[in-house]
């Protein structure tokens, strides 16, 4: 196909704004599948994903409108995903910016909008949803029409639900979005954006080809990291792997590997052939770092290989994951994993969980601290027990968090902000109601709890999103806690100086409540260094019994105590203390303690 | 020595079901005791051989047992082998001066009154009959009646109970100089309807059960009777004339003896094997009716299951157990820990040094748990 008759897009919107209904309509709508086949919501093809209402990996589909081939390239829809949708914009002309109608636009969708106008992106805005009763089209069309420097006359209606307008969408797509404009002759240089792991075939990256044909069989080569592999099979996605000979400029596709490590391919990363290399990469490769980092340990520590195996096979199709074996003194051998944020961390845990049937305790997540030890030397620190007493200074990495809140809430939201380091950067009205905020915080004061709050302040109104802003100076302080006088390595955490005080002693009051009752005193102290700063004890307990025992309740008592001891031996001991696994996760929800 | 010596025989029938119990019960029916009695007798017939030559122990449970109609009741008693102690649980508004004869003739040794509380206002939670005075006047009856082996038993932790309650339940119950006691804290068992209506409250007061429990053995021990089971004390052997007061027959389930059961839902514990019959009447009646064993569902008891009951029944007894009996039912970590918290006792007796192993004072009140720890 010649690049003219190519068409290039992603579809910007938020979670449950409709994204994925839409796709399925113009599936249906250009015969890419037929109504049999039609899965609802085909594109989000793993179960997590179809659950959560989000997608995690991008792909992307090729479809036949009217003599023009339309490539739809899916992307995450989140801010951990952030660099994986640069890309994937980075492979577009166009997107399709999609919009609810009744519920407005959300900080996420005005991130990646932003994303797609600073790629030069052609925005073709569309308002959805408005068969429903509460649907407010105009309104939402003006706002979006300002947003992206239009005519509010340009914003498309549509019902993804009932198909109306879909049509319309296709045509506009066609008539608005440039064509893509590579050099066909040139030097071959295919952009990856994505990829996945297939257990017979390897790593299969989805491209999109800027210049010059790639071809079966061509040697290639990653340029920013230098793998080289043949590619085995070239094809496009319809929705199902269609195998081609060749890709040329403009074209999105897929190409078979047989690389068996997915961290040799790397989304950003620019393929070249080997016959006619090109001289430079195309711009815009980072090597992305995990930025938040938990223990991840078996709750059964008889599990250990089983959640090993696990993570190397997570880690095949999830080259942003990353893990290293830690031995905890409280919850014995684990891994010490890191994600790109939040989310990318439930999504490995709720994995791991799932589809590999592991019983986990996920201890509170941290952020990478870059530290300077005395001597000079510069180490990261991934674990807030690993953190030195005797250091020069510690730097935390910081965030520019955009959130968008009605303006009632905006007082609740800059207060949390407050609360957490925030510094106050600049506050806009995107409309009468609607406030976009904007804050720099510490990317440590977000990993707990943040975004629960943010919810709860706003009422579920606040929607989120954030950037990373690099490392600054950070003034803190390991807080330690000790169960029975024995220190619980996996409850140490990293805290403002300032907060230090009041976050341990909330923190020892939340175990106080967290710990069942022993058969003794049990003291629990928060300390920064020797210097214990909180205390509480859990006293003993006074009566276990079972209140009756004879002839017809033996079988019955018998099996209650077995069970008992059965539970006790699954509860990880600390100084003969049974902790159990909530424990663990006090110091996720602090805040909720103190209400 | 052989066959089991002591026999358990079920009377589900009630005049009302109180809403805490999920015992098998029968309501009404009194048309059917006749024929339950003919049943309890064939099956008895059926199993004799289980039995030894000469029985301990016997027990009429329920139910309640006295509001057996009384033909058939004292049919019963008369059809059941003798044995040193014949025990019978009735209700206190059952009790008239013409079953107490009955029972006496029946040659029944010792009556089990469940008077629960003495407050009118708990006895209405529990969907009790019996007033207070009721109670009072069952004791009397059976004194005069020349019953010198009474229990009483007292629930505590009703929803609405409180700690003054509690001492004037306990006040009045020693008031009528029961030989036994038996206290049980309130259990809300799932499903039934007293959990449906009182489980949130039962929830709120759990912490305060503590004490409680404390209050009914400082209570008890202190006015002479002898803590010797979780929830049973009777009147100190010094203080009865040298009398051992303790239930004989519930001795014979703590110690891990065989015992033979017959009617509805009775279980029965035999050589390493246990079973329960169904809990229906009708099928009961009907297998029995065509001279066929009833339902049963059957649990063998392989000899590590049973060291570990002997274990967690024993250490419910004021008595020291023999290590020796347990084999690996016993984690001597575990006892190691309990001992250094001052929670169990380890004693070497005799000459040949046996391990006799008992909970403190402390590891009593904490049984269930100190138990769970200790079985391997």
């Amino acid at each position: 196909m010649d690049q003219d008759h190519i068409r290039n897009f992603s579809i910007i919107a938020h979670i449950d704004h409709g994204k994925s209904t839409l796709a399925d309509r113009i599936l249906e709508l250009t015969d890419t599948v037929s109504d049999r086949d039609m899965r609802a919501q085909l594109l989000d093809s793993m179960d997590l994903e179809r659950e959560r209402g989000i997608t995690i990996k991008a792909q992307a589909v090729r479809v036949h409108w009217k003599g023009y081939e339309l490539n739809l390239i899916d992307t995450p829809g989140h801010v951990d995903f952030t660099y994986e949708v640069s890309r994937s914009l980075q492979a577009c002309e166009g997107a399709l910016l999609l919009v609810d109608a009744a519920q407005g636009i959300e900080a996420q969708t005005l991130a990646n909008a932003y994303l797609a106008i600073e790629n030069e992106l052609e925005i073709v805005p569309a308002v959805n949803k408005i068969d429903l009763p509460q649907a407010d089209p105009v309104g939402t069309s003006a706002l979006l029409a300002d947003l992206v420097g239009g005519d509010a006359a340009d914003v498309l209606p549509i019902s993804a639900k009932t198909g109306q307008g879909v049509a319309e969408v296709l045509d506009a797509l066609v008539e608005r979005i440039p064509a893509p404009a590579g050099d066909p002759a040139g030097p071959a240089r295919a952009l990856i954006f994505d990829s996945s792991y297939d257990q017979y075939r390897g790593v299969i990256a989805f491209v999109r080809i800027v210049d010059g044909r790639f071809s079966t069989r061509d040697p290639l080569r990653a340029m920013a990291q230098g793998t080289r592999f043949e590619a085995e099979e070239l094809g496009y996605m319809s929705p199902a792997r269609q195998p081609v000979d060749v890709l040329e400029a403009g074209e999105v596709g897929y190409v078979i590997t047989g690389l068996k490590d997915v961290s040799k391919l790397r989304v950003g990363d620019t393929l070249t052939s080997e016959r006619r290399p090109a001289q430079a990469p195309l711009p815009g490769y980072k090597d992305v770092k995990p930025m938040v980092f938990a223990g991840l340990f078996p709750t059964d520590s008889d599990e250990y290989p089983e959640l090993r195996d696990a993570l190397e096979r997570l880690k095949l199709n999830d080259g942003s994951l990353f893990y290293e074996p830690e031995t905890s003194q409280a919850l014995g051998f684990g891994f010490r994993c890191g994600f790109l944020g939040l989310l990318h961390m439930e999504i490995v845990r709720e994995r791991l969980e799932r589809e590999f049937d592991l019983d986990l305790i996920v201890t509170a997540p941290n952020v990478a601290y870059r530290v300077e030890l005395r001597g000079g030397e510069v180490v990261e620190v991934h674990n807030p027990s690993e953190m030195p007493n005797e250091l020069e200074r510690v730097e935390e990495p910081y965030i520019t968090a955009s959130v968008i809140v009605p303006k009632d809430y905006v007082g609740a939201i800059m207060e949390l902000c407050n609360e957490r380091r925030g510094r106050f950067d600049h506050l806009e009205y995107l409309s009468e109601e609607r406030v976009h905020l904007i804050y720099e915080l510490p990317l440590g004061e977000i990993v707990l709890d943040f975004y629960d709050q943010l919810k709860s302040r706003s009422r579920g109104y606040a929607s989120f999103d954030y950037d990373f802003a690099g490392f600054r100076d950070g003034n803190l302080s390991r807080v330690d806690i000790l169960v029975a006088g024995e220190p619980v390595d996996a409850l140490s955490l990293i805290i403002h100086r300032d907060a230090a005080y009041e976050r341990g002693k909330l923190l020892v009051e939340r175990l106080r409540q967290e710990i069942p009752r022993q058969f003794f005193d049990v003291p629990i102290q928060a300390a920064i260094g020797a210097r214990v700063i909180a205390r509480e004890t859990v006293k003993a307990k006074r009566k276990d019994v079972l209140a009756k025992c004879y002839g017809g309740d033996i079988s019955r008592k018998r099996k209650l105590l077995e069970k008992q001891k059965k539970g006790k031996k699954r509860m990880k001991q600390v100084g003969g203390v049974e902790l159990p696994q909530e424990a663990f996760l006090a110091v996720l929800n602090l805040d909720q303690a103190k209400k | 020595m052989k066959g089991a010596r002591h026999l358990y025989v079920h009377l589900p029938f009630c005049a009302h079901r109180c809403g805490y119990c999920d015992f098998v019960t029968a309501v009404g029916g009194r048309d059917l005791h006749a024929g339950y009695v003919d049943a309890l007798l064939a099956e008895l017939e059926l199993e004799c051989g289980l039995l030894a030559g000469e029985l301990e122990t016997v027990f009429l449970g329920g139910g309640t047992p006295t509001f057996t109609e009384p033909g058939a009741l004292a049919r019963l008693l008369s059809g059941l082998p003798r044995a040193a102690e014949v025990t019978v649980e009735a209700n206190p508004e059952t009790v008239t001066p013409e079953l107490a004869a009955l029972l006496s003739v029946g040659g029944v040794s010792r009556v089990s009154l469940g008077a629960q509380s003495f407050q009118p206002h708990l006895l209405e939670v529990l969907e009790r009959r019996a007033s207070p005075d009721d109670v009072r006047r069952a004791v009397h009856t059976l004194r005069d009646a020349r019953f010198d082996n009474i229990s009483l038993d007292l629930i505590y932790g009703i929803p609405g109970q409180s700690p003054a309650d509690l001492e004037r339940d306990l006040a009045e119950a020693l008031a009528l100089g029961p030989e036994h006691l038996s206290a049980y804290e309130l259990e809300a068992k799932p499903g039934t309807r007293f959990t449906h209506a009182h489980g949130d409250e039962l929830h709120r007061q759990a912490e305060a059960m503590e004490s409680y429990f404390e209050c009914v053995v400082d209570t008890l021990t202190g006015a002479g009777y002898r803590w010797y089971e979780t929830a049973n004390f009777c009147r100190a052997q010094e203080l009865a004339g040298g009398r051992d007061l303790r239930a004989r027959h519930n001795l014979g389930y703590w110690h891990g003896r065989d015992y033979l059961g017959l009617g509805v839902g009775a279980v029965s514990t035999i050589e390493g094997t246990r079973w329960r019959n169904g809990p229906a009447v009708p099928r009961y009646l009907a297998a029995l009716g065509r001279g066929e064993r009833p339902r049963r569902e059957l649990e063998p008891l392989p000899e590590p299951v049973q060291r570990r009951e002997r274990l967690l029944l024993g250490l419910r007894l004021d008595e020291p157990l023999p290590i020796g009996d347990l084999g690996g039912a016993l984690d001597r970590s575990a006892l190691e820990r309990m001992r250094s918290l001052g929670l169990a006792e380890l004693r070497r007796v005799g000459p040949d040094g046996a391990e006799l192993v008992s909970l403190t004072a402390r590891g009593r009140f904490l049984g269930g748990g100190v138990t769970a720890e200790l079985l391997s």
